[in-house]
C-alpha cells in the first residue's frame, strides 16, 4: 500500500505540482529553498494533526495567491483499488481544514484509518537537547499517531492546569470545592495523558529491542513520570500540593512535568552529550521503530528530510537496507544525488526547483 | 447606497448571532419591501418585549413576567430543579418538554482564565432555593466541557450537606449512534456510566 499521484495546488511555493509513479523509495532533489520539503509537508497532512512545520493553516496557502489551498493524494491498495485522500481549505474559509476521502467529506481523524505518517526532518534534531516540553509534545505526536483520542487527553490536561495555575496564583487561597471540581478534570485527563504515554514508550522499547544494535546507535528510552500514573492517585497527590504549588506559581506534579530519558545504550551515555551523528541515528532507530509500532495494518508513510546528508556513507547504506526491509514508503530529500548512491536505481526521482518537481 | 437610517438597521441586525452584514442586508430589504404589513409587527413585538422583558427572581429565565412562566405553572414539580449554564441551554431543554420540574439558570460557567467565579453565577441562589426546602432533586445539566463539569462538580460539593438527591445527565453513547463511529473519549465515558438492563 502506498501514495501515487500526488498533488500539490497553490501549496507553499508549489502553484500546481503532480508527483506520478511513486515508487516504494521516492526521492526529491534539488537547492535549498526549491520546494523539497514542502511536499514532504504536503504530503504530513494527509494524516491528522498539523503536519510537520505545525504551521497554521493559511500559512500553507501559496503567498501571493488566493490564499487557499489543495493536496490530494491516491493510496494504491493490495488489490490495486484506489483510496482518494485529498485535504483543502476554501477561500472563504481559509483557516478551517477540509478533509475529503473518496469523493466524500470526512474529519480529519478519519485520514488516520488509512495512512500512518512519521517523519524525521532538521528541525528535530535538538530533541535531545532541547526543553523537556519539546519531548513531552514529541512523544504525544507520536501517540496520537497510534491512539488518536491521546490529544484530546492534552488539550484538556493543559486546559485544566491553565485553569488550576490561574485560580492558585490569586491573592487568597481559593474556594476549596473550585479547586476540587477542576482538580477532578486535571485527575482524569492527566492520568489518561501519562498512562498514553508510558504504553508509547513501552511499545517503542519492545520494537527497538528487535532492531540492530548496529550500525546505528541504539537509544534506550525511559519514560519518567512527573507524577501518578494512576487518576485516584493524582488527584489525591494534587489535593495535598496545594499550598507548594500555590507558592511556586505553577502545579508541581503531573504530566506537565513528565520527562523522556534517552540514552545511548551501548555507551551507557545520555543522548544530549552524544555526537552529532550519534544523535541523529539514535533519533533514525526511533523513527523506524514508531512506523513499525504505528502501523497495525494501515499503510506506513516516512518522510525523511535531508537525512542522507547526515550519514556516512555506511550508514547511509545501512539506513536504506533498513528501510528495504520494512514495509513503509518512504520519501526523502537532499540537495545532490550522489547521497543518494545505493539506492537510486530502485527510486523514482524528482528534481524539484521553483515549486515545480521534473522526474529524472 | 442606502439612507443613513437603513444602514443603522442593517448594522444593528449584524450584530445578531447567526447573521453578519450580508444576512442583515437582506432582512432590511425583506423588511422594505413589506413596509405596510411585516414591518410593523415586528416593531410592535420588539417593542412589547422591550416593554415587558424580565429576569425571573427565581430561576433566572428571561420571560415578561416574574416569576416566569415555568415557575408560576402550577403543573411543573417545583420539587426538582434542573441547573444550566444558560437560558439557551434551558430553551433547549424545555423545547423537547421532557422535564417537568422547573430550571434554575446559572448565567455562564466558573471560569479562573475568563475572571468568572462562582459569586459571579447565581450559585448562591440556587442554594437558598434548596435551602428553603421543598426540593428532592437538583439535575445538573451542564455541558460535557471543562469549565462545565468543573461548574457541576463545584456546585455538587456545595450541596454535599444539604438533604436533596444531585444527579447529573449522562455522557455517553447518542441516541442511534453506532459505537463503530463513536471517538474513544465517549466510547470510554459511556462504559463507566453503563447501567443494569431490565
Amino acid at each position: 500500500m502506498s501514495l501515487d499521484r500526488i498533488a500539490l495546488s497553490r501549496f507553499r511555493n508549489h502553484a500546481d505540482t503532480v508527483l506520478d509513479q511513486a515508487a516504494r523509495f521516492n526521492v526529491l532533489v534539488g537547492e535549498n529553498g526549491a520546494g523539497k520539503t514542502n511536499v514532504l509537508e504536503a504530503l504530513s497532512l494527509l494524516a491528522p494533526g498539523r503536519g510537520l512545520r505545525r504551521a497554521a493553516l493559511i500559512d500553507l496557502a501559496q503567498a501571493g495567491g488566493p490564499g487557499h489551498f489543495a493536496v490530494g493524494a491516491s493510496l494504491t491498495m493490495h488489490d490495486d483499488d484506489h483510496v482518494r485522500l485529498g485535504t483543502f481549505t476554501q477561500p472563504d474559509r481559509p483557516a478551517r481544514r477540509l478533509v475529503r476521502i473518496n469523493e466524500a467529506a470526512a474529519s480529519a481523524v478519519a485520514l488516520g484509518e488509512w495512512l500512518s505518517v512519521g517523519w524525521l526532518t532538521p528541525a528535530m534534531d535538538r530533541l535531545f537537547m532541547d526543553s523537556a516540553g519539546e519531548r513531552r509534545r514529541y512523544m504525544d505526536r507520536l501517540a496520537v499517531a497510534i491512539e488518536p483520542g491521546h490529544a484530546a487527553h492534552a488539550a484538556r490536561q493543559a486546559a485544566a492546569l491553565r485553569e488550576r495555575n490561574r485560580l492558585l496564583s490569586g491573592d487568597e487561597m481559593p474556594e476549596a470545592a473550585w479547586l476540587d471540581g477542576i482538580e477532578a478534570q486535571l485527575a482524569r485527563h492527566g492520568a489518561a495523558l501519562a498512562q498514553g504515554r508510558a504504553r508509547l514508550v513501552e511499545g517503542l522499547k519492545a520494537e527497538l529491542a528487535d532492531a540492530p544494535a548496529e550500525p546505528f546507535a541504539r537509544p534506550a528510552l525511559t519514560y519518567r513520570p512527573g507524577g501518578p500514573l494512576d487518576e485516584q492517585a493524582l488527584a489525591e497527590t494534587l489535593v495535598h500540593s496545594r499550598r507548594r504549588d500555590r507558592a511556586a506559581g505553577r502545579t508541581l506534579i503531573g504530566p506537565q512535568r513528565d520527562e523522556l530519558e534517552v540514552v545511548f545504550a551501548a555507551k551507557d551515555v545520555p543522548a544530549a552529550q552524544c555526537s552529532t551523528g550519534e544523535q541523529k541515528a539514535m533519533l533514525i532507530a526511533i523513527t523506524l521503530a514508531h512506523g513499525a509500532l504505528a502501523q497495525k495494518g494501515r499503510a506506513s508513510v516516512l518522510l525523511l528530510d535531508e537525512v542522507a546528508a547526515h550519514l556516512d556513507p555506511v550508514r547511509r547504506l545501512a539506513l536504506f537496507e533498513r528501510l528495504a526491509q520494512g514495509s513503509a514508503q518512504v520519501w526523502m530529500t537532499g540537495t545532490e544525488m550522489a547521497a543518494f548512491e545505493g539506492i537510486a536505481d530502485r527510486a523514482a526521482v524528482w528534481q524539484v526547483s521553483g515549486g515545480a518537481a521534473q522526474r529524472l | 447606497m442606502a439612507s443613513q437610517e437603513i444602514e443603522t438597521l442593517a448594522a444593528a441586525l449584524a450584530r445578531m448571532p447567526g447573521l453578519g452584514p450580508r444576512s442583515a442586508r437582506r432582512a432590511v430589504l425583506w423588511l422594505v419591501k413589506r413596509r405596510d404589513n411585516a414591518l410593523p409587527q415586528l416593531v410592535e413585538a420588539l417593542e412589547k418585549v422591550r416593554e415587558t422583558l424580565v429576569e425571573c427572581s427565581i430561576c433566572g429565565n428571561v420571560d415578561t413576567s416574574d416569576p416566569c412562566g415555568i415557575c408560576a405553572d402550577p403543573r411543573r414539580d417545583a420539587r426538582s430543579i434542573c441547573v444550566v449554564e444558560d437560558v439557551a441551554d434551558l430553551w433547549a431543554l424545555d423545547r423537547a418538554r421532557l422535564f417537568t420540574g422547573t430550571y434554575h439558570v446559572l448565567g455562564g460557567k466558573l471560569s479562573a482564565l475568563d475572571g468568572v467565579r462562582p459569586e459571579d453565577l447565581r450559585i448562591a441562589e440556587l442554594l437558598e432555593r434548596v435551602r428553603e426546602g421543598g426540593t428532592d432533586e437538583v439535575v445538573l445539566a451542564m455541558n460535557a466541557t471543562l469549565e462545565g463539569q468543573t461548574t457541576a462538580h463545584y456546585i455538587a460539593e456545595r450541596m454535599e450537606d444539604l438533604p436533596v438527591r444531585i444527579t447529573q445527565l449522562a455522557h455517553g453513547l447518542p441516541v442511534g449512534g453506532e459505537l463503530d463511529y463513536l471517538d474513544e473519549g465517549t466510547l470510554a465515558q459511556a462504559l463507566r456510566a453503563r447501567r443494569p438492563l431490565g
